[in-house]
C-alpha cells in the first residue's frame, strides 16, 4: 500500500483557482487570439441615424479597393440568411441581419465587406456610401406608445411589441383579470404611497467585446465556430438552423470569454452573418467588435419605467401593491427581450407576504440599441420598484427602514411560499440576512453618527435593502431552450477524471469549484481533475452559463454523472478486493472497506482494471462514463440585505459611497473566495448603475453615451472595501443546496445606496431621486430644485 | 511602409510595417504575442498596456514606428525563469481576476505603479490604476493582489 495520503475536504474551502495561471501569464485564448490559414475579415457599415429609409448603397468604391473579397448589402446577406429567430412566444416584427429597407436604431447593420486585413476591412467599410431619407425618430416610450411621431413597425400601432401583460392576484390563466381583491386592499388601506421611477437604460461592457470567428470547411461539410458567447449548444442550434446545416455538423466553441454579464446569451447578426459569408465563400471569416460598435450593436439592459403604488395600514402593514411597467426594448426583440421584463413582474412580491398585487407589463419599441439580459435581468429591476417604494413607505409612516421590512417579510415558516405573481420561493430566512446586516452595520450606532453629521452640516444619509432573485433557471418549463444542465464525468485509464459540463463559465471559476465537488466525492486530489466546457464538439449537450446557474443546475448535473461512475467504480472495486460494494469508501486516493484502509486498493488501480477489466465482474461492461441532464423541480431564490451610508458634498453634489455592507444567502457555497468575487462585481455593477452609468440618446436617436469618454462604468477609487457577510438557507430544490450567487450583488446594492442619497437630502423635502446620482441633479436639490 | 526594430521581452525584432500600424497590432498580429488585449478604441480602458522602456503605456495608443528602439515588456515577458513575478502571484493568491480578460493590463499597469510606489497605501493604489477598467471584480481583490505584491517586494 502507497504511503498514506490524506486529503482535506474541499468543498467550501477558499481554494485559488486553477484557470489563473494561463490567464496572468497571457498565455490565455480568447477569440480574436485564434488566426485559422486564409482567414479574412469582416466588418459593418452601420446606420448613423435612429430611423431612415435607405435610398441607395454605393459600394463601387469599396469593390475596387486593393484585398476586398467580397462586399454584402442588406438585400444579398438576406438571400443567405432567413430573418432572426427569437425564442419568446410574443408577436414580433420581421428583423433582418442586416437591414434592407429600413433602419431602426443607430448601429444596425446596413453593409459587409469581407478583406484578408483588418485594416483594409475598415477602410473598404468607410468607403461605402449609403443615402438615406430621414424619418422621425422616438426614444422616449412613452411617447412612443401615443404612437406619435412614427410608428416603427407597420404591424404594431402605438409602438406596442406587448400591448398588456397582467399579473398578479385575481389573474387568471387566459389574463383575464378581476381586480375586486386589489381594489379592496388599496380602498382598505390607511396610507397609500405612489411614485413612477425609472431604471435606466445601461450598457453591459465586458472588457472583452463580442467577437466570432466561423470556419466552414466545404469538403467535409462542416462549420466550426467560436464566439464570446455564454451557450455555445444554443449557439450551434441557431447557426445549424439559419444555415441549413444539421446540429451534427456544426461545432460552437466558446474559447476564453472576456466576461458577459448576460449580453452575451443573445445570438447576433454578426454570428449569423460571419457563418453565412464562411459557407458561401468557403473562407473562414473572423470579426471582432470595437468598443464603439459594442456600445450601439451589444444589447443594452434594462430600461425600464415604473408606475409604484403601495398600500398599508398606519402600523406598517403592507396591504397591496400595483406595479405598472412600462419595458423601452429597443428597435427589435432579440432572442430573449421580450422575456427580461417578464421577471421584474414575477419578483413583485419581494420578500413580502403581500396579499394583493396587480403587475402590469407593456414592451415598447423605440429607436434605440435592443435590450436584453444584463446581470440581474428583470430581478434587479423589481428589486429596486418594490424597495424605494418600501423605503418611501418607512418615511411617510416615520418607521425605520429595518423595522418595516421586518413586519413585512414571509416568515421562515411560510416556506414553500407561492406569491401572489405566481413564483413559488424555495426557502429563505430573511429576518436572519436582516438582523445579520444590522449587526454588521452596527446599525443604532450608524444612524448616530449619521445624525452627529448632519449636526455639522454634512449630508450624510444611510439606505437599506432587501432583495430576493430567482436564480437556477430551470426548469424547462421557465426557459424556452431547455432549464436542465448537462454533465459527463469519465475515469480515465490512470485514475485521473475527465469531466466536461454544459455550463460555459466566463469568469465564474467553475474549473475551479467543479473541480472541488469532484475531487471531494471520489477521494482524490485536485490535480488529478480536468474539468472541460464550452465546445459542443467535446461536450455533448448543454444549455449555458446566465440566470446564476451553473452551480445550482449544472453542478448539481455534475455531481449526479459523478454519483453513477462511483457506483460504478464500487462495483469494479468491490471484484477486485472481494468485498461488497456497499462497504466501500472512497478516501485519500483510495478505494477501500470502510475502517480497514490497508484492504483497499489505489483508485488508479481500480479504474486501470475497469478498462482491462480480466475477468470482466458478471454484469459490468467495461469502462467508467457516465452522464447525467439534471432538470431542477423549480428555480431557487437567493436573498439578502445590504446597507449602505454615503455622503453628498454641499457645494458640488458630488456623492461618495462611505460603507456597503452586504449580507448574502446562496445557499451551500462550494468556495467562498470565488463567492465573495461574485458578490464584489455585482455590487460594483449595481452600485455603478445607482450612482454614475446611464445609456443615453438625443432627442433624435443619437447615443451621446456611446464611448468609455461618455459612458462612465466604475472605477477602483469609486468604491470602498465592502464589508461581506452571508447567512446559509440551502435550497431544497437540488442535492447541493446551492442557490447561485453571480447576480446577487447588483439587487440589492441599487435601491440602498439610492435611499442613503434620498436620506442624506432628507432635510429638502425630497422623496426620491431618479438614477443615477449626476452631481448636477442632487447640486439642483440642494439649491431648492426639483431632481 | 516603415522599418521598426523593438525589443520585446529580451528579443529583438526588426520588420516592415505600414506607418499607421498601432503598436498592439504589431505586438499580437504580427509577433503572436496575444497576452495583450484591445478592449476599447478611445485609449481608456487599459487592458492593452504594456510597458515601453519601464514605463506603463497603451499600447493601443501608440504606433508601431513610435516604438522603433525601445525595449517592450509585455505579460508574457513578465515570469522570469519559470518563476512568476510577485504580481502575478499576488492576482492568482488574492483572486484578483475572474475573466482574466483586463488582467495583462492590471498587472502590467502595477509593475509601473509598485516602481513608483514601492509601498502605496490603499488610495495610491486605487487611484494608480484609475486607467484601468475591470469590470468583474469590483476591483477590491485587485487592490488585495497589489498589496500581496508590494509587501513580498
Amino acid at each position: 500500500m502507497a504511503a498514506s495520503l490524506v486529503l482535506p475536504k474541499l468543498v467550501g474551502q477558499r481554494i485559488k483557482r486553477r484557470e489563473d495561471p494561463r490567464l496572468i501569464q497571457g498565455r490565455a485564448t480568447y477569440v480574436d487570439d485564434i488566426k485559422v490559414v486564409g482567414m479574412q475579415h469582416l466588418a459593418f457599415v452601420r446606420s448613423d441615424i435612429a430611423h431612415g429609409r435607405i435610398l441607395s448603397i454605393d459600394t463601387s468604391a469599396a469593390d475596387a479597393m486593393d484585398g476586398v473579397e467580397a462586399v454584402f448589402t442588406g438585400a444579398q446577406i438576406a438571400e443567405l440568411l432567413a430573418p432572426m429567430p427569437i425564442l419568446t412566444p410574443f408577436p414580433s416584427p420581421d428583423h433582418r441581419a442586416v437591414a434592407v429597407d429600413i433602419v431602426r436604431y443607430v448601429g444596425e447593420p446596413v453593409a459587409v465587406v469581407v478583406t484578408a486585413d483588418r485594416y483594409v476591412a475598415r477602410d473598404a467599410a468607410d468607403a461605402i456610401v449609403v443615402d438615406y431619407e430621414q424619418l422621425p425618430a422616438v426614444v422616449d416610450p412613452e411617447q412612443a406608445m401615443t404612437g406619435t411621431p412614427v410608428v416603427i413597425h407597420a404591424d404594431f400601432a402605438d409602438n406596442l411589441a406587448l400591448p398588456f401583460l397582467p399579473g398578479g392576484t385575481g389573474v387568471a390563466a387566459d389574463f383575464t383579470v378581476d381586480d375586486t381583491v386589489v381594489d379592496q386592499a388599496f380602498a382598505d388601506a390607511e396610507v397609500v404611497v405612489s411614485q413612477r421611477m425609472v431604471n435606466q437604460r445601461l450598457a453591459p461592457t465586458p472588457i472583452e467585446t463580442r467577437g466570432v470567428l466561423a470556419h466552414f470547411e466545404p469538403g467535409k461539410g462542416t462549420m466550426t465556430i467560436w464566439s464570446s458567447t455564454q451557450n455555445p449548444h444554443t449557439l450551434r442550434t441557431f447557426i445549424a438552423t439559419m444555415t441549413g446545416l444539421g446540429q451534427d455538423q456544426v461545432r460552437a466553441i466558446a474559447p476564453e470569454v472576456g466576461g458577459a454579464f448576460g449580453a452575451k446569451i443573445n445570438i447576433y447578426p454578426e454570428e449569423y452573418v460571419a457563418a453565412a459569408l464562411s459557407k458561401r465563400l468557403g473562407l473562414p471569416i473572423k470579426w471582432i467588435e470595437d468598443r464603439s460598435e459594442a456600445f450601439v450593436a451589444t444589447t443594452h439592459g434594462r430600461d425600464i419605467i415604473g408606475y409604484v403604488d403601495i398600500a398599508a395600514r398606519r402600523d406598517g402593514t403592507v396591504v397591496g401593491l400595483k406595479l405598472r411597467l412600462i419595458a423601452d426594448i429597443g428597435a427589435y426583440n432579440m432572442l430573449l427581450t421580450a422575456a427580461i421584463p417578464t421577471l421584474t413582474m414575477q419578483m413583485a412580491s419581494a420578500t413580502y407576504d403581500i396579499p394583493a398585487i396587480r403587475a402590469t407589463l407593456t414592451e415598447v419599441f423605440t429607436n434605440k440599441t435592443p435590450t436584453a439580459a444584463y446581470r440581474g435581468a428583470g430581478r434587479p429591476e423589481a428589486t429596486y420598484f418594490v424597495e424605494r417604494a418600501m423605503d418611501m413607505l418607512a418615511r411617510e409612516l416615520e418607521m425605520d427602514p429595518a423595522d418595516l421590512r421586518r413586519k413585512n417579510f414571509i416568515t421562515p415558516d411560510q416556506f414553500p411560499y407561492t406569491t401572489q405573481m405566481g413564483a413559488v420561493y424555495d426557502s429563505g430566512d430573511y429576518g436572519k440576512a436582516l438582523d445579520l446586516a444590522l449587526q454588521n452595520a452596527g446599525w443604532a450606532d450608524l444612524k448616530k453618527q449619521r445624525d452627529a453629521a448632519r449636526a455639522k452640516g454634512r449630508l450624510v444619509g444611510l439606505g437599506l435593502s432587501m432583495y430576493v432573485e430567482v436564480c437556477g433557471v430551470g426548469p424547462s418549463s421557465s426557459f424556452p431552450s431547455g432549464g436542465w444542465e448537462y454533465a459527463q464525468v469519465t475515469i480515465e485509464r490512470d485514475g485521473r477524471i475527465s469531466a466536461t459540463t454544459g455550463a460555459s463559465p466566463h469568469g465564474q471559476g467553475n474549473e475551479t469549484t467543479f473541480a472541488q465537488m469532484l475531487a471531494d466525492q471520489f477521494g482524490v486530489p485536485l490535480e488529478h481533475i480536468t474539468i472541460h466546457h464550452g465546445d459542443t464538439g467535446v461536450v455533448k449537450q448543454g444549455i449555458g452559463t446566465f440566470g446564476s446557474r451553473s452551480q445550482a443546475v449544472g453542478g448539481t448535473a455534475l455531481h449526479l454523472a459523478g454519483g453513477k461512475v462511483k457506483v460504478k467504480m464500487a462495483k469494479f472495486a468491490a471484484a477486485l478486493i472481494e468485498a461488497h460494494e456497499d462497504d466501500l469508501v472512497f478516501e485519500d486516493g483510495m478505494i477501500s472497506v470502510k475502517g480497514s484502509p490497508e484492504s483497499g486498493k489505489s483508485f488508479a488501480d481500480v479504474a486501470k482494471y475497469a478498462y482491462v477489466p480480466v475477468p470482466l465482474p458478471k454484469g459490468l461492461d467495461p469502462g467508467l462514463s457516465e452522464e447525467a441532464f439534471f432538470e431542477p423541480a423549480n428555480n431557487t431564490y437567493p436573498f439578502g440585505c445590504h446597507i449602505s451610508m454615503l455622503e453628498i458634498d454641499r457645494e458640488t453634489g458630488e456623492p461618495t459611497l462611505l460603507r456597503l455592507v452586504a449580507v448574502d444567502d446562496a445557499g451551500h457555497l462550494i468556495n467562498p473566495l470565488i463567492v465573495d468575487g461574485q458578490i464584489h462585481g455585482g455590487l460594483a455593477q449595481g452600485i455603478g448603475q445607482a450612482m454614475i452609468e446611464e445609456f443615453r440618446y438625443s432627442e433624435d436617436g443619437q447615443p451621446v453615451t456611446g464611448s468609455f469618454m461618455d459612458y462612465a462604468i466604475p472605477r477602483a477609487a469609486d468604491f470602498p472595501r465592502f464589508e461581506l457577510d452571508n447567512t446559509v438557507t440551502p435550497t431544497p430544490v437540488n442535492p447541493l443546496g446551492a442557490k447561485g450567487v453571480g447576480e446577487a450583488g447588483t439587487l440589492g446594492s441599487t435601491p440602498c445606496v439610492v435611499a442613503a442619497a434620498v436620506d442624506a437630502l432628507s432635510e429638502f423635502g425630497v422623496k426620491h431621486i431618479d438614477m443615477m446620482l449626476r452631481p448636477e441633479k442632487l447640486w439642483r436639490i440642494i439649491h431648492g430644485g426639483q431632481p | 511602409m516603415a522599418q521598426v526594430s523593438v525589443t520585446v521581452n529580451g528579443k529583438t525584432h526588426t520588420a516592415n510595417v505600414e506607418p499607421r500600424l498601432l503598436l498592439v497590432h504589431f505586438l499580437r498580429e504580427q509577433l503572436n504575442l496575444t497576452g495583450t488585449h484591445i478592449g476599447c478604441d478611445t485609449s481608456q480602458c487599459g487592458a492593452c498596456t504594456v510597458l515601453v522602456d519601464g514605463r506603463s503605456a497603451k499600447s493601443c495608443t501608440i504606433f508601431a514606428v513610435q516604438a522603433d528602439g525601445s525595449e517592450i515588456t509585455t505579460i508574457e515577458g513578465l515570469a522570469r525563469d519559470g518563476r512568476l513575478h510577485p504580481l502575478q502571484e499576488g492576482f492568482w493568491e488574492e483572486h484578483g481576476l475572474q475573466c482574466g480578460y483586463c488582467t495583462p493590463g492590471m498587472i502590467m499597469s502595477a509593475v509601473d505603479l509598485l516602481n513608483e510606489h514601492p509601498s502605496p497605501t490603499e488610495r495610491e493604489i486605487r487611484d494608480g490604476i484609475d486607467g484601468n477598467f475591470c469590470r468583474c471584480t469590483g476591483y477590491e481583490h485587485i487592490v488585495n493582489a497589489i498589496q500581496y505584491a508590494a509587501n513580498k517586494r
